[in-house]
């Protein structure tokens, strides 16, 4: 591959233009994963340094978005494993205890049974505009414990298998199981609480 | 007999994890008797399956927010310009 002066491959739209091409679209799929601003920006500035670097194994055969889209997709879940691996939000044993935790605790009466019934939300495809839907995750994940929220969105968001997870995060299998069922009952109670009032109110 | 909790446990790991035979049919069993039950599995489903829809096109939820700010912009760029003229002077 040919590089002009200034390193950069013929191919390959300059820096200025991978901003201004590109910026927007990184930052916002960026945010979908992370949902933290700052973590996002961090993610494309990473993104496109690496890119830099990297310009001369852009091999041309993907569209310049595609190619960078990649990049980012590494960059993401390396910023969740930095930030799920700080020692502030790192507490695995506070989060084990199902019965402890006031919220999923409260979901089931001393025999374990559901303390109130489930309500139907319908179905998926009909009730929900996928937009509407993100709003309201997004509202819920910042409910959770700021750790549950992390694995969860590693889990489902990023799509990231649990063996991988819990090699990342050194947790057993077992905690990720149980945390996961935490953060999946506490968005499901959240979910019930602003699904069908939610054209009226806000996130409660 | 497994108990609404048992099963919410089991519901939430066959997203996770292959359910052994017992599991199975221990929490099929249990979906057949419990009302409330089938609805929570179909409500924990539907934020599996929403979430998986989001996954493959984060783009299209994201298009309802802002881009990135002129700050942010400025700021990488400036990170790129270091960055280039680092790489231009020690790879002469």
């Amino acid at each position: 591959m040919t590089l002009d002066k200034n390193g950069n491959a013929g191919c390959l739209s300059s820096p200025e233009e991978w901003i201004s091409q590109h910026g927007d679209y990184l930052f916002r799929f960026a945010m979908v994963k992370l949902r933290d601003e700052h973590l996002a920006e961090d993610a494309v500035q990473e993104t496109l340094l690496a890119a830099l670097q990297g310009q001369q194994n852009f091999s041309g055969e993907s569209a310049e978005r595609t190619w960078l889209v990649g990049i980012l997709k590494h960059k993401i879940v390396d910023l969740i494993r930095k930030k799920v691996r700080e020692p502030t939000l790192v507490n695995v044993d506070e989060h084990m205890d199902f019965e402890q935790d006031e919220a999923t605790g409260a979901m089931f009466d001393e025999t374990g049974h559901w303390v109130t019934p489930c309500q139907d939300w319908g179905n998926p495809d009909k009730v929900l505009e996928q937009k509407r839907f993100w709003q309201i995750l997004t509202e819920c994940l910042k409910r959770l414990p700021p750790q549950l929220a992390m694995l969860y969105s590693l889990r489902e968001i990023s799509g990231m298998d649990t063996e991988a997870i819990c090699k990342d995060l050194n947790i057993s299998p077992t905690n990720s199981w149980v945390m996961l069922h935490r953060a999946r009952l506490g968005l499901k109670q959240c979910f019930e609480l602003n699904w069908l009032g939610s054209e009226q109110a806000g996130v409660k | 007999m497994l108990t609404c909790k048992d099963a919410s446990q089991l519901m939430s790991q066959s997203f996770d994890r292959n359910l052994g035979l017992m599991e199975r049919a221990g929490l099929r069993f249990h979906l057949l008797i419990c009302k409330s039950c089938q609805v929570a599995y179909r409500q924990l489903d539907f934020l599996h399956q929403l979430c998986k829809r989001i996954a493959a096109e984060p783009v299209d939820v994201a298009s309802m927010q802002p881009g990135l700010s002129a700050e942010a912009q400025e700021r990488i760029l400036k990170e790129l310009r270091r960055k280039q003229d680092g790489q231009s002077t020690s790879g002469d």
